[in-house]
């Protein structure tokens, strides 16, 4: 069980990562559909980085950037020429894809360096490691899961209790409220469209660099649209967006377990839980109408200052 | 200042396009083609009696996948080269990469692109491009086009031929090794989709690996995917949490060689022989892989002299179509004899894989004593041996 939980920890960081880039970013009232390329990209960029210099922390430095980079041209044509979110994300996708299988085909089978997988291997943490039960699942993990932990608390603390937070989500509930009260509403999107970005290339880096520390086209496989539908589930709120990659990522590895025991269970079955988890929760909250479970109201609208 | 912004972006996406455009297939640096143009008849350079042309004969392959994608793509792309550089510049090899084998269009699109660069032998190596392609062969539009598909079983008597081999064979040499190197009894499978073509695997290693290890079991993980490295590597993992000290797969990434290796178990892998990869070297046994150009290289021959004639072919590790990939020194040196007097055996013709009694792990006698199967009966499998465990 210690496990099977140990494992879903490191099966959730690729979600736990790109679910807080895309919270961010739709906070901020923008519907960037692009994670799974930003995580691509990411993951090509983080790799060969690694591969390069053999920096752990240039690595992460590079997988930041580069989903940086397709995040920000998601918020130049959405942003600043107001095109349709919902086909740019598409498209940035699609580019992402392209874009890490373009730059990372001479790579293929090449390994992470012995430096790199050996600082991203597992550390327990003095003390903490040492809880029963708890201490083995959350607490003799790699150093990229602790930041993972440290960074859902800045981003709770930074959304709710920061002038900065509020400003951001002000510009997501209500654009023009926020653009009257002196918020300069471009820079707050393209900041945060940005920064969500980079936490989504993180994310695909979780994969290439730890995961499966030798390079593999398309990695991601189909996790950034998990991350899309796990903000959703999360009613766009960092701890629950952790409690939710923490069960997607369980759910992911539920039917390898059970089939590995040998119960006899579908993988299409089980492959099915994530997405059936989140129609639920969304109708529960549709249907309770809870104020702080809905998404930011101006989410997807673009703004026009003219038109208020 | 918006006229410089939509520049930018149109530059982005240019820069997009090329990047696209540029991942899609490729001819080789290979040999150029012999003098076009110049009419009349100029000698081969080869020279000798017999039907001769001075332009070579375009060959053009139709793959699901990347040709260094670690795996299947890869194997079918070396025999591509070793068929190359066998008959030089008699042929002219072109391919196209990425192509979906889950509807016929996208393989009938590929198959006319090729045809337009010149092709006149299409080859699809994927199940999935075998209907779209049969259809242009049977439509009279391509008569003069010859195809060839791996891994399905239509033929027609003019241009339409299928190749196959019988994995079967390295498979069960694989599983004497697993089943005299597991100290657990226990080998973890992690498998694609409950197929045919892969049950008939499992089977076959199964019954390898009892045959000297009565008690060895084979636990099954089925992914859902042919490719998905992070998952392939969970799924290893979970068969190692269950005590397993094998992992063989039937699926297209080297994922879970690498979770054999991080736990320190050991590893069979498929289609390619990865022993060299980095991280590999302490856990590698061998790997079931395929020579197809043992039969690439007879057929495109028969196709350049007119001989060629549309047939189902199945290859086995007598021909060399199908092989078991050099055992690494993790192979014990009892496997590695074991392993090699069956092989002969095999070779020779006198050891059929399936051969009664066989019983299903539910307990019935699919194979009664003394009956073999042979490729027709194999092909109908819809069951798992005894000592297997998989969800269905």
């Amino acid at each position: 069980m210690e496990a099977f939980l140990a494992a879903s920890i490191v099966a959730a960081m690729p979600l736990l990562f790109a679910t807080l880039g895309e919270l961010i970013t739709e906070k901020s009232g923008s519907l960037n559909l692009g994670v799974e390329g930003m995580m691509l990209m990411g993951a090509v960029i983080g790799f060969i980085t690694a591969f390069y210099t053999g920096n752990p922390g240039a690595a992460l430095l590079g997988a930041f950037a580069a989903g940086a980079g397709g995040a920000l041209i998601f918020a130049v044509i959405t942003v600043t020429l107001r095109g349709n979110q919902v086909v740019t994300g598409l498209t940035l996708t699609i580019f992402g894809t392209g874009f890490s299988s373009f730059v990372g085909d001479p790579l293929i089978g090449q390994s992470v360096p012995q430096a790199v997988q050996a600082y991203f291997a597992a550390r327990p943490i003095p003390g903490l490691g040492d809880i029963p039960f708890l201490g083995p699942v959350f607490f003799r993990q790699d150093v990229f899961v602790y930041l993972g932990y440290v960074l859902v608390v800045l981003v709770s603390i930074y959304l709710y209790k920061t002038r900065f937070g509020l400003n951001m989500r002000a510009v997501g509930e209500n654009t023009a409220a926020a653009d009257a009260s002196g918020v300069n509403v471009d820079f707050q999107k393209y900041a945060h469209i940005v920064f969500g970005g980079g936490l989504c290339g993180l994310g695909g880096a979780y994969l290439a660099l730890v995961f499966v520390p030798m390079w593999q086209a398309d990695v991601v496989t189909g996790r950034g649209w998990i991350a899309v539908a796990l903000v959703i589930f999360a009613s766009w709120n960092p701890t629950k967006a952790f409690f939710g990659s923490f069960l997607f990522g369980a759910l992911s590895i539920l039917g390898l377990r059970l089939q590995s025991m040998g119960f006899q269970i579908s993988q299409y079955l089980v492959d099915m839980f994530p997405y059936v988890a989140t129609i639920v929760i969304v109708i529960l909250s549709t249907h309770k109408n809870r104020k702080e479970d809905l998404p930011p109201a101006d989410l997807s609208v673009p703004y026009f200052r003219e038109e208020r | 200042m918006k006229k410089i912004w939509i520049v930018a972006v149109a530059v982005i996406l240019v820069i997009a396009l090329a990047a696209c455009g540029g991942n899609k297939g490729s001819a080789p640096s290979a040999p150029a083609p012999g003098p076009g143009g110049s009419p009349g008849n100029s000698a081969p350079a080869g020279g000798g009696g017999g039907p001769s042309t001075t332009q070579p004969l375009v060959v053009g392959f139709i793959y699901i996948g990347t040709i260094n994608d670690g795996g299947y793509t890869q194997s079918q792309h070396q025999a591509t080269m070793a068929l190359q550089k066998a008959l030089g510049d008699k042929v002219k090899c072109i391919w196209l990469e990425n192509i979906d084998d889950t509807n016929s269009q996208a393989a009938q699109d590929a198959a006319k692109q090729l045809i337009d660069q010149g092709a006149t032998v299409v080859i699809g190596t994927s199940f999935g491009f075998g209907d779209g392609l049969f259809q242009m062969a049977q439509s009279g539009n391509y008569n003069n086009i010859k195809f060839l598909h791996f891994s399905g079983s239509n033929i027609n008597d003019t241009n339409f031929g299928n190749y196959f081999g019988a994995m079967e064979e390295p498979r069960y040499l694989s599983g004497i090794i697993a089943g005299m190197q597991t100290k657990s009894n226990k080998i973890g499978y992690v498998a694609a989709y409950p197929n045919t073509e892969v049950q008939i695997g499992i089977n076959a290693l199964a019954l390898g690996a009892q045959s000297v290890n009565p008690n060895a079991t084979v636990s099954v993980v089925y992914i859902n995917s042919w490719y998905d490295p992070a998952q392939e590597k969970a799924a290893a993992e979970a068969l190692l949490s269950q005590g397993c000290d094998v992992i063989a797969q039937h699926s297209d990434t080297p994922g879970p060689m690498l979770a054999a290796a991080a736990a320190g178990k050991l590893g069979i892998g498929y289609d390619l022989d990865n022993s060299q990869l980095d991280g590999l070297q302490d856990s590698y046994l061998t790997a079931p892989i395929w020579h197809q150009e043992t039969y690439l290289i007879p057929a495109v021959t028969a196709m350049i002299n007119g001989t060629w004639k549309p047939e189902s072919y199945y290859g086995n590790m007598a021909d060399g179509m199908v092989a078991l990939a050099p055992l690494t020194k993790n192979v014990t040196p009892e496997a590695k004899a074991k392993v090699e007097q069956v092989e002969a055996q095999i070779k020779a013709g006198n050891f059929p894989i399936f051969k009664g009694p066989i019983y299903d792990n539910q307990g019935n006698e699919v194979v009664k004593d003394g009956q073999t199967l042979d490729r027709a009966a194999i092909w109908t499998t819809n069951y798992l041996v005894k000592g297997v465990t998989a969800a269905q």
